[in-house]
């Protein structure tokens, strides 16, 4: 018996029986829910199995009775917990229940509009279902219907209709309930109670598609989806989300090659239901302007002409075979995508240096990632019952929301400890209830229960990787490493880093070169620990190499002078690329890649969960990564053999976790830094959620919800410098600066912080760094 | 003058019977010192022994509901009393505090020690305002005397005690709707379980009173259970207010023992108007379903109500005469229950919406006797599926009225509108006629 299983032998059972048929659930289940189990469906509306219940709407009306004792009206059975010796009756055996349930349902019609046929939820829409399995078939209502202006706007991508609304009430719970942000509300009473928002707090909530997406009926709407398409017309794919390494399941809904929707899909180990407004509806970028209709090459004057496949792979080719080339994959990849990457930069360009990291990045953290191998044994149930999560560099709501939203999960239920290793008290962690730790030296009470939550911006701390294994040896406490984008984790699995080759074996080890040199049908391996990011990027520049092959990567990530450089010199650059960016501007090879709905592939999540997803625009004829690398590498005459994502699924897979030795863990000491003065600070920011991240683009009503840039200073900073809330501050470096409304807020008095990539905002553009530097911040 | 059992109005008519010193003329605050020199479990027992009831209008036993709050559990506790008098018709609480607000203070002082409680409030209306005013300068008055605040009357018990005024919401006097209002939240009932007496306000265990029953208990301690149960029937003790209204000449307060009859209220205020008859009257306000003069001898106590189909509830008694239209009667009722819906639960909020109107033309004299069957269904199928009791009390007029008055409501059909004279109802209209 496994553990997970003697947990369920001592949930405490209770027998019911419903419609005649005994039914045994665990204590605590509600009525309507051990229904279910039956197969019995008891119609409703305000109830929702992750949300409290409400029993607002009285359609899930059933008779009881307990032990001989009946209850004198029909119960609301999603309030009901099930007792032993209870008896219920639902509308099938019931004639009172029956007839409540029909009642209900013609109250809830009288005010509803019926206009099924314009509304977005016609098909799919639980109150019409409904209304024709149990309701009436007539109204008998005669009357005046209640109306409203029509429609109103929560925000920018969340419109209500308050005439079609039942006053479920599931959208403003969620928002309290699941995200946190209770900033939409009922008010107003009777029958024209309704959906509303504050005067002076708009519904800036990172998780409000999902109320749309739990909306009964038709009153919620989303901006980008509303009168666009009929659910009938829709052919739906089960999917994953490429924006984060939460890892949500998606699903993905595409009428005639366009996506036109995505909703939450259902896992409850990972995102139960849930999904981020970015999840939801960032996925315009894929009929972007700016997309690459097909290969290009650069001619003799100097500008990209469209080529045909076979010239465009024959110049890449010839800028390769032979060329000392770096490898950039970027971080979003597929597994399946990485892997190619990483075979083809050891097949046919011999050499390790290659890398992910698309972003400020570490060798500590190379050895840190290298030294834990690839079974991280740690996943969302370590969270779920943790005694103590400690987030070191890392701000959930904004770089893994559904980790935000487990985690506060556990908050709200059982008030889980949380420690924030930051100088700032930002929102998410606010709501967390997290305690500022400013020092890992003084983080304490850990247990083997405990979760260290570590973000990829450890790595622009020195030493901070090193404390971190440090804390979770001597404390037993897990360690869950979190990037920020969807493909990390799967890259360090693939080997898509200059000292890990496949399935985490070192690349230093002779052994793990024999195990893959032998897979891959090669003689030998390159030896060498491969350059990392910044270093394959310098080396372009100066001529230490003489080639790269760029995969999703927006240099500004990383530094704002390596384009620079690399215009500068005489470097052959291949850019694999969904739309036009800055790299295929200096490119000389352009390669048109497909994006995840055109392909099918898998990522792995930070729990190292595979998400699997299906090639959602049947008819595309984009080629992924992998096939293009592929036909790359027979153009070179150093094949790959990597037809298609599950030959190299497969291929990963015969691979397997690597047994032997795993590179030692970081040894990196922590650097003193000087403390500003006068008007200098340290410099501190993250990417919000909701920003000028490339993969937004095209979504003006997503955007319309994301928080403005401001500068975070702290209350005494404000007061030396005379500034309220709102008023103009200059932060600057020698390379620019950056000038936005300051807000007054819980930070270090020696920090500031702003946001790393958001409008009027871009750290390494404006100021030439992200994190860490000395600036100076006057009033504006 | 017998039938009158004076003991919470005994000094209404002493111009200082609101000041602190007009209520200690009489023995007032004796109780609390009486109380406070036995332990606050003898005080439950006494309570409980006497067969109090809750005179909000359920008649739970109060000192039963006193014993549910969990004892040694190491949580503040909280007294809550329910001031906020809206049941149509009801017009005792206000006329009490208006005249008396020391024995609500001393009643509060007393539950609030038996329940172990150091926080107690009153949720009174907002809109008596002359009310609030009475009981805020009570209020200060008895922190003045020593008799709430810290160390009350030196045994070592404090009492901090807040009056908190409502916005005027039906809804609000909804006991749990009352605690989230009380907390600062939209008022609209919580589900229950948990109940009150377990997580009430701020979650935590609370008991929610009525005025009335709270002002009972200084004179059962002062007096005794015996002198108690010497008044009132075998299940229903004591004395109580019974408010009259309408169509009856003294209309107003009377203190009698449970039990007592319309017809002998009605001798004591004087009878029906001059010159009418009793036509219809609610026992309990407008949520009681509907007598006529058929009732006039039903004891108006807990179990006699209740036999003859109706409830007790805060015993507001509005007679009608022959001259009103019991249509429009039940039509403003039914406009009143729609306004004050709160909103949060189908039946009530949608069903309310859709009375009115069916009503609204029925008065007018639109429709056909079917209409009636429909009404009737509809109401069916809104009493006893809501969340809170409130649309039950919006069924009871019309079931009950349609019940008694089926023909006057065929009337108005074959009418074509309403038959009645709406003047003729009016208090002024009796000036200068026949």
């Amino acid at each position: 018996m496994t553990p997970e299983n003697a947990v369920m032998t001592d949930v405490e059972m209770v027998t019911v029986v419903i419609d005649g048929f005994d039914v045994t659930v665990p204590k605590g289940t509600l009525v309507i829910r051990a229904a279910e189990k039956l197969g019995i469906q008891i119609p409703r509306f305000c109830d929702h199995p992750l949300l409290s219940p409400a029993g607002a709407c009285r359609q899930c009306l059933v008779d009881i009775e307990i032990n001989g004792r009946a209850f004198p009206k029909p119960q609301a059975s999603c309030t009901i917990p099930v007792e032993n010796g209870m008896i219920v009756k639902t509308q099938l055996t019931s004639e009172v229940a029956d007839k409540a349930q029909k009642g209900i349902m013609e109250l809830l019609l009288i005010n509803h509009p019926l206009d099924c046929p314009v509304c977005d939820k016609g098909g799919e829409c639980p109150l019409q279902n409904q209304a024709m399995s149990n309701g009436r078939s007539e109204s008998r209502y005669e009357g005046v219907k209640r109306t409203f202006e029509k429609p109103v706007s929560i925000s920018s991508q969340v419109l209500l209709d308050r005439e079609r609304c039942v006053l479920c009430a599931r959208c403003t719970r969620f928002s309290e309930e699941i995200a946190g942000d209770p900033f939409i509300t009922l008010n107003e009473r009777g029958a024209l109670q309704q959906v509303g928002i504050y005067e002076k707090d708009p519904f800036l909530s990172y998780f409000s598609g999902n109320t749309v997406q739990i909306c009964p009926v038709g009153a919620l709407t989303g901006a980008s989806y509303r009168f666009r398409s009929r659910p009938f017309d829709l052919v739906s794919t089960p999917s994953a989300c490429e924006h984060c390494a939460s890892g949500c399941s998606m699903r993905t809904d595409v009428r005639r090659g366009k996506t036109l929707r995505r909703l939450a899909g259902e896992d409850a180990e990972v995102n139960e239901e849930w999904n981020c407004d970015k999840g939801r509806w960032a996925f315009k970028y894929i009929s972007s302007k700016e997309r690459i209709a097909g290969p290009m090459v650069r001619g003799e004057d100097g500008e990209l002409h469209e080529a045909s496949w076979p010239q465009a792979l024959a110049r890449a080719a010839a800028g390769l075979k032979g060329k000392r080339a770096g490898v950039l994959v970027g971080g979003r990849s597929t597994v399946e995508d990485a892997y190619a990457y990483a075979k083809f930069a050891r097949v046919a360009l011999n050499t390790n240096d290659i890398d992910f990291r698309s972003r400020l990045h570490s060798d500590e953290e190379a050895v840190f990632l290298a030294s834990r191998g690839v079974n991280f044994n740690v996943s969302y149930r370590d969270l779920d019952k943790a005694d103590h999560v400690v987030l070191v560099d890392f701000e959930p709501e904004d770089e893994s929301p559904i980790v935000f939203l487990r985690l506060y999960k556990q908050v709200r239920k059982r008030g889980l400890k949380v420690t924030t290793l930051s100088p700032v008290l930002s929102r998410g962690s606010e709501k967390l209830g997290a305690a500022i730790v400013e020092d890992i030296a003084s983080i304490s009470g850990l247990s083997e229960k405990s979760v260290i939550v570590v973000g990829e911006r450890a790595a622009e701390v020195i030493g901070q990787f090193t404390s971190v294994v440090k804390l979770a040896q001597s404390t037993k406490a897990k360690v869950a490493w979190i990037p920020r984008r969807a493909g990390e984790v799967g890259a360090v699995v693939a080997g898509a880093i200059g000292n890990l080759l496949p399935g985490g074996r070192p690349v230093a080890d002779p052994a793990a070169r024999v195990d893959i040199a032998s897979v891959w049908g090669v003689e030998s391996l390159p030896a060498a620990h491969g350059k990392a990011t910044w270093e394959i990027l310098e080396a372009a520049g100066d001529g230490r190499l003489d080639a790269v092959v760029i995969g999703g990567v927006d240099p500004l990530d990383i530094s704002s002078e390596a384009l620079g450089q690399l215009l500068g010199a005489s470097t052959f650059v291949l850019s694999l690329e969904i739309s036009h960016s800055a790299i295929t501007a200096i490119a000389d090879v352009v390669l048109p890649v497909a994006a995840v709905s055109e392909k099918s592939g898998s990522f792995l999540n930070w729990e190292g969960r595979p998400r699997f997803f299906e090639k959602a625009i049947a008819d595309s004829l984009t080629r992924s990564d992998l096939r293009i690398l592929s036909m790359l590498a027979d153009e070179m005459g150093t094949p790959i053999n990597l037809p298609s994502s599950q030959a190299a699924a497969k291929e990963l897979q015969s691979i397997g976790e690597w047994d032997g030795a795993k590179a030692d863990a970081p040894s990196v000491s922590p650097a003193t830094l000087t403390a500003p003065s006068g008007d200098q600070a340290i410099l501190h920011s993250w990417r919000q959620l909701l920003d000028l991240g490339t993969l937004q683009n095209g979504e003006p009503n997503l955007a319309g919800t994301a928080r403005a840039a401001h500068v975070l200073i702290s209350a005494n900073r404000a007061k030396s410098l005379g500034l309220s809330n709102g008023d103009l501050v200059k932060v600057s470096t020698a390379r620019g600066s950056i000038t936005a409304p300051a807000q007054i807020g819980k930070i270090s008095d020696s920090a500031i912080w702003v946001p790393r990539n958001s409008i009027g905002s871009q750290c390494i553009a404006n100021l030439g760094a992200a994190s860490g530097l000395v600036v100076t911040v006057v009033k504006a | 003058m017998s039938k009158l059992s004076p003991v919470l109005s005994a000094h209404w008519d002493e111009a200082d019977s609101f000041t602190l010193e007009g209520y200690k003329r009489h023995g007032g605050y004796n109780a609390v010192s009486k109380a406070l020199a036995m332990t606050p479990d003898e005080v439950i027992a006494l309570v409980k022994d006497s067969g109090l009831r809750g005179r909000g209008g359920a008649g739970f036993p109060t000192g039963m509901k006193w014993s549910f709050i969990p004892q040694g559990d190491n949580k503040a506790h909280y007294l809550v009393v329910n001031a906020d008098e809206s049941e149509p018709g009801t017009c005792k609480d206000m006329p009490l505090l208006m005249a008396n607000p020391h024995v609500l203070i001393e009643g509060m002082i007393i539950a609030s020690y038996a329940i172990r409680a150091n926080y107690a409030f009153i949720y009174i209306r907002g809109e008596v305002v002359h009310v609030v005013r009475r009981v805020q300068q009570a209020i200060a008055d008895a922190y003045a005397a020593g008799l709430l605040g810290k160390n009350i009357g030196g045994k070592g018990f404090d009492l901090e005690l807040v009056l908190h005024i409502g916005a005027g919401a039906y809804i609000c006097g909804e006991e749990t709707a009352l605690l989230d209002s009380l907390e600062g939240f939209r008022g609209q009932p919580r589900l229950r379980p948990p109940f009150p007496a377990i997580a009430g306000l701020y979650a935590l265990p609370t008991v929610v009173n009525n005025v009335e029953s709270i002002a009972s208990v200084p004179a059962i301690i002062e007096h005794g259970n015996e002198w108690f149960q010497a008044m009132g029937t075998e299940k229903s003790k004591g004395f109580t207010l019974y408010s009259l209204s309408g169509h009856v000449k003294n209309p107003g307060q009377i203190e009698a023992p449970l039990g007592i009859t319309l017809r002998e209220l009605l001798e004591l205020a004087g009878g029906v108007r001059s010159g009418h008859t009793l036509k219809f009257w609610t026992p309990g306000g407008s949520s009681t379903p509907l007598f006529t003069a058929e009732h006039l001898d039903v004891p108006l106590d807990y179990e006699g109500v209740a036999a003859a189909g109706s409830m007790l509830g805060t015993k507001a008694l509005q007679i009608f005469d022959e001259t009103t239209c019991v249509v429009r009667a039940v039509l403003r009722w039914t406009e009143f229950y729609k306004h004050e819906s709160c909103g949060k639960c189908t039946p009530c909020r949608e069903g309310t919406w859709w009375l009115v109107q069916i009503i609204r033309d029925l008065e007018a004299g639109k429709g056909t006797p079917a209409d009636l069957d429909k009404l009737i269904d509809i109401t069916n199928n809104i009493a006893g599926r809501s969340f809170c009791a409130l649309a039950d009390g919006a069924a009871s007029p019309i079931i009950s009225s349609i019940k008694y008055f089926r023909a006057e409501y065929e009337a108005h059909l074959t009418h074509g509108g309403c038959p009645f004279d709406p003047i003729a109802s009016t208090i002024f209209a009796t000036v200068g006629q026949p």
